[in-house]
């Protein structure tokens, strides 16, 4: 996990004539608050859609679906950090994973909002009742809502000393909920389309890859350990 | 990750002892940069779906006599740019911007519509003929999409029982079936498969021949644009708006009842019938209520779209939890 705010080098140009002391240069500065400046960018952006009419005929429901499909694209992205490492050896992708992952939260905090505002959130005629036997009698509602409900144990505990707090192995075991969010995200967006399956199709497909690419290293490490092949073998970490 | 072989580290370990400010400063920000154009590119490139621009007016047609009573809702238009660049027509295509965006390769003129099956003498007859043989009328309707958004329309046109009395039907025709343009050069959202093509609809004889039934041929006292099922379309305000088929070239009347493209399409949840009714959720939302395109809330939905003391006799005895 990185920490997203303090880049070491940001402070550079500041001591440019004196010889400057030494210290760990990193090679990465500047990505995560790009992750952070970039994955706000559509929200820049759909304000700025929302006061020049562009939004459409139906900004509420532009609204829902852009809000909906920010949050599953960037929760996928973060659940590419590890396939990625375990292809190429990159480790900055991990570094942005929180971000991601935070990032996506927020949309999808988004998400939930704009639905409970179209139900009447801001009417005065807003009802709890009709929210709850929404999220009970439909499936398509139950299973987005419940991805929501998952995020939120993962968002509190995506920070500084959450994993000393919970203890490594109780953390990443919480974590890899996040599986089953992106699971349930899919199959939300996949019920919420009326015909065209291609786009709920597309992000599913790629979630599954990232998902399989995981087990398939994972048996492929195990595999030469047991092999006694762990000489010519990348070591961990 | 120590890929690297002990013998090149020296290299880094150098660069690291005397680092280059300004170097350094460009680099992060360069980073910094192509870090948010990527992410923040890529997440608009995947999630925005860019609204469609104004199209060209059509000709005017006129305006006509507007009958009052059911005819005439007394609610506020939808603003015409609203309601030619929000549509559902998946014939341009499935994202409710692409009918606007498309709709330029539709050709209306020269067209035809055949008018055949239980009839006394089948015929194919050109649109201005068939328009020139009823006088236009301005009706405004309440217009109710089944995915539970609303819109109010100035339609033009002419009502579907004149046409059903002029086909001239025998003793066996109990349905009305409606067939839209099949051409792939001029829908190219029929290249794809995710309906079966040409789209069908179809009536019961007796819906057909009620006076809220309307053929429209134009909107807002101009020729009908493409985007909204130029040049000849079906108008039935009292049932969902996917009953309303666009584009039409052919008009079967049957003893059977057809198969209609969206209850082949998805039979669970879409059926025959398709009559607005608050009380019949879709499986996957409510149909209590619906949005007025031009509004942010939700109102509720009303029965038969409002249209119940019309047309609620046609169905005495259905049960339309059933015959959804």
């Amino acid at each position: 996990m990185s920490k997203a705010t303090p880049s070491p080098t940001s402070s550079g140009a500041a001591t440019a004539a004196r010889p400057v002391p030494r210290r760990k240069v990193s090679k990465f500065g500047g990505l995560g608050p790009g992750i952070v400046v970039g994955g706000l960018v559509p929200m820049a952006v759909m304000l700025w859609d929302a006061q020049t009419g562009a939004l459409g005929a139906n900004p509420v429901q532009r609204l829902q679906l852009q809000t909906g499909v920010l949050s599953l694209a960037l929760l996928i992205l973060s659940l590419a950090a590890t396939p990625l490492r375990l292809v190429t050896g990159w480790t900055w992708p991990a570094r942005v994973r929180k971000a991601l992952g935070l990032l996506a939260f927020l949309y999808a905090t988004l998400h939930v909002l704009v639905y409970l505002v179209d139900k009447g959130l801001l009417n005065g005629d807003f009802g709890l009742a009709t929210v709850v036997d929404d999220v009970v009698k439909r499936p398509f509602i139950t299973v987005g809502f419940t991805a929501w409900l998952l995020l939120i144990p993962l968002a509190l505990t995506s920070f500084k000393g959450s994993v000393k707090k919970l203890g490594f192995a109780r953390w990443t075991t919480l974590h890899k909920l996040v599986y089953f969010v992106v699971a349930l995200g899919v199959v939300h967006y996949w019920w919420g389309v009326k015909k065209d399956h291609t786009e709920p199709l597309i992000y599913g497909l790629v979630a599954a890859t990232l998902l399989a690419l995981r087990v398939i290293f994972k048996d492929f490490r195990s595999k030469k350990k047991a092999g006694g092949m762990g000489k010519t073998a990348t070591p961990e970490n | 990750m120590t890929k690297l072989p002990p013998e090149q580290t020296p290299k880094s370990a150098e660069s690291e002892k005397t680092p280059n400010p300004r170097r350094e400063f460009l680099r992060s920000a360069g980073i910094f940069t192509g870090t948010v154009a990527a992410l923040g590119g890529g997440l608009e490139l995947l999630s925005r779906k860019p609204g469609a621009e104004a199209q060209a007016l059509p000709d005017l047609i006129g305006q006509a006599k507007r009958p009052l009573g059911p005819y005439d809702a007394k609610d506020a238009v939808t603003p015409y740019e609203q309601a030619t660049t929000y549509n559902n027509f998946y014939e341009f295509g499935t994202d409710k911007a692409d009918p606007a965006r498309m709709a330029a390769s539709l050709r209306t003129r020269p067209w035809t519509v055949k008018l055949d099956g239980e009839v006394k003498k089948a015929q194919t007859v050109d649109i201005d003929t068939l328009q020139s043989w009823f006088p236009l009328e301005d009706r405004i309707y309440r217009m109710r999409c089944v995915e539970g958004w609303s819109m109010v329309m100035p339609w033009l046109g002419f009502p579907l029982a004149g046409l059903i009395r002029r086909m001239d039907p025998t003793g066996k025709a109990k349905y009305v079936q409606f067939t839209s343009l099949l051409d792939t050069k001029q829908f190219p959202g029929q290249r794809s498969s995710v309906l079966t093509w040409p789209y069908m609809e179809a009536l019961r004889i007796d819906e057909a021949l009620n006076p809220l039934a309307f053929m429209a041929v134009g909107l807002n006292g101009r020729a009908l644009p493409g985007q909204n099922g130029a040049p000849l379309r079906l108008v039935v305000p009292w049932k969902y708006g996917f009953k309303g088929i666009k584009s039409i070239v052919q008009i079967t009347l049957t003893e059977k009842q057809p198969k209609t493209t969206w209850s082949i399409a998805a039979p669970d949840e879409y059926g025959f019938y398709a009559n607005v009714n608050p009380k019949v959720d879709h499986p996957r939302w409510s149909q209590a209520t619906e949005r007025r395109i031009g509004e942010l809330g939700r109102r509720p939905t009303l029965m038969f779209n409002g249209y119940a003391d019309q047309v609620a006799s046609l169905y005495s005895g259905l049960d339309l939890k059933k015959n959804f």
